[in-house]
């Protein structure tokens, strides 16, 4: 029995792995989940018949439990809410690898120094996964609004890791460790993990929450070791892996090095250094952005975070597609953090129905600019900042923009005259060229549609 | 499954895990970052183990499994579900559009 449930985890693990190697291109992707979501059903099954387990009841009710809960929340979570929806169930992910740790420190199971040494790594990871991606669900979510830093947090993190360290080497070395001991080890490692991540804004988040997913990756892959099962390592270890890499990929997207994510957050109060920005913001009503853009030759849509909130990218496309019908050349220019994640802005527009080949990357957009008659900043705020090209002093400086600011006529639909998510004044607002429309996404590009629809006729 | 064996796997899992998803463009990173959160959820599995070998007579080693298998079954089918969610969006248009 024991070898047949091996194999069936042998398999389960290549699965796996084809499944996110059919990530690779929109045309697989679904069928790739679709296959791992099979492979993981029947992983659960085999471990049924693991030789000498039992309190099946309690078992089958927490799967029960857990499982519905999340595939309901999943299913009624909106498109704009993905991004704290994967942080929370990755957190969930790395609190099982903590509570594994945790059963096997209570049963004084001691599989040697090694197995020992690798359960409290995944322990102390799988902790700071779990209560850093609950802090990270509280401030997508808006639960948890201010970013709050403690003097000498840098201190405060490495004093914390530190004593994790050491609580980690008592368990290691005590062989059977006092259940104080462990409860206190876990206190310090949770503490760890919601410090860490509580100070980090939202521009950064996404990255954290990758990082967070990486950990948890590791955590999985370490407990797998302590249990002897290959299944966990090998799907740990590649999740580890693959999230370190796209870590690393939004962090070169938005160039912030990881640590300087992690160690030096941008928040309002950092953002304060930048030069002074001078000039006004110029306010414009729906009408003349109506018939600005009517009887434009190129607009460029940039869809930001602000949009997705509103839920207005349908209304946004159906202006689109109005304007386009009266001979206006309509795209979307995609930063790659737009949104709340890489690829978020992505989802959202398909979700909306709008046609990849009218959706652009920043790298294929950039140079058009200044053809465009307008560009059209719909809720996005720190992608389209020039301070990053211009200002050294600016916690954004050297990430890469969209340069709408070059386009002939900019117009930022925007709710209110606030900084954006990152708490950076806009220089892009002052600029001559620039022209504010005011109100929320949803609403007023419903004004402009009347208008525009009005202008035909 | 001892010492180097397993280095060997870690080692090679590593490998695979960055060649995997290392041509994966970036409009669909935030479905692979889901996507990769759910195979994690695999960690459901070493939870029923754990509480499959915990002592039916202590509360605290139930209680502390009870909790292992919640929440490892909420991170495979939470992260399986929006994963799916997500991609389904691309389905439409990539006869056509590409």
């Amino acid at each position: 029995m024991s070898g047949l449930i091996q194999l069936a985890y042998f398999g389960v693990a290549v699965v796996f792995i084809l499944g996110l190697k059919a990530m690779s291109s929109p045309v697989t992707a679904r069928k790739g989940i679709v296959w791992a979501g099979y492979a993981m059903i029947a992983a659960t099954l085999v471990t049924f018949y693991t030789p000498g387990m039992q309190n099946y009841g309690l078992m089958i009710t927490a799967i029960a439990l857990g499982g519905a809960i999340a595939w309901w929340s999943g299913k009624v979570v909106k498109m704009t809410d993905m991004p704290q929806m994967v942080a929370i169930y990755n957190g969930m992910g790395g609190g099982a690898a903590a509570a594994i740790a945790a059963l096997e420190f209570a049963r004084g199971a001691n599989h040697g120094v090694v197995a020992s040494a690798l359960a409290v790594l995944g322990a102390l990871i799988g902790s700071v996964a779990f209560s850093g991606s609950c802090i990270a669900f509280a401030k997508l979510q808006g639960i948890m609004t201010k970013a709050w830093r403690l003097p000498q947090q840098n201190m405060v993190n490495i004093g914390l890791a530190g004593l994790a360290v050491v609580l980690g080497l008592a368990i290691i070395f005590a062989g059977t460790p006092p259940s104080a001991l462990v409860i206190l080890f876990f206190l310090v490692a949770l503490a760890l993990g919601a410090i860490l991540t509580s100070p980090i804004g939202g521009a950064d988040m996404p990255v954290v929450i990758s990082l967070l997913n990486a950990f948890t990756g590791l955590a999985v892959g370490f407990e797998g070791y302590v249990l002897g099962n290959p299944a966990l390592i090998v799907a740990g270890i590649v999740v580890g892996a693959s999230g370190t890499l796209l870590t690393q990929l939004m962090a070169k997207a938005m160039n912030r090095p990881i640590r300087n994510v992690i160690f030096t957050p941008i928040t309002g109060a950092a953002a304060g250094g930048g030069e002074a920005i001078e000039g006004t913001m110029k306010e414009l009503s729906a009408l003349d952005a109506a018939s600005v853009m009517r009887y434009a030759s190129k607009v460029v849509i940039v869809p930001g975070y602000g949009m997705a909130v509103a839920g207005a990218q349908h209304k946004v496309w159906e202006m689109a597609q109005l304007l386009e019908e009266g001979g206006v050349e309509v795209v979307f220019a995609i930063h790659p953090v737009a949104g709340r994640m890489p690829g978020h802005m992505n989802v959202l527009l398909a979700e909306a129905g709008v046609p990849y080949d009218k959706i652009f990357d920043m790298e294929e957009i950039n140079s058009d600019f200044p053809q465009v008659d307008v560009a059209l900043v719909i809720g996005a705020n720190d992608v389209v900042n020039p301070v990053a090209r211009t200002d050294k002093s600016s916690p954004i400086y050297g990430m890469p923009i969209l340069n709408v600011d070059m386009a002939h006529n900019v117009i930022v639909v925007k709710r209110g005259q606030g900084a954006g998510y990152s708490g950076i004044e806009n220089a892009l607002f002052f600029k001559d060229n620039c022209r504010m429309l005011y109100g929320s996404a949803q609403q007023i590009i419903g004004e402009v549609i009347t208008h525009v629809k009005a202008l035909e006729v | 499954m001892e010492g180097f064996g397993a280095i060997y796997i870690f080692m090679l899992a590593a490998f695979t895990g960055y060649e995997v998803i290392s041509r994966v463009p970036v409009i669909l990173h935030t479905p692979l970052m889901s996507g990769s959160n759910f195979v994690h959820g695999v960690v459901l599995v070493g939870a029923m183990v754990v509480l499959g070998e915990a002592d039916p007579a202590d509360p605290v080693q139930l209680a502390i499994g009870f909790v292992a298998v919640f929440l490892g079954a909420a991170n495979a089918a939470g992260g399986y579900v929006v994963t799916e969610r997500m991609l389904a969006m691309f389905k439409s248009k990539t006869g056509g559009a590409q």
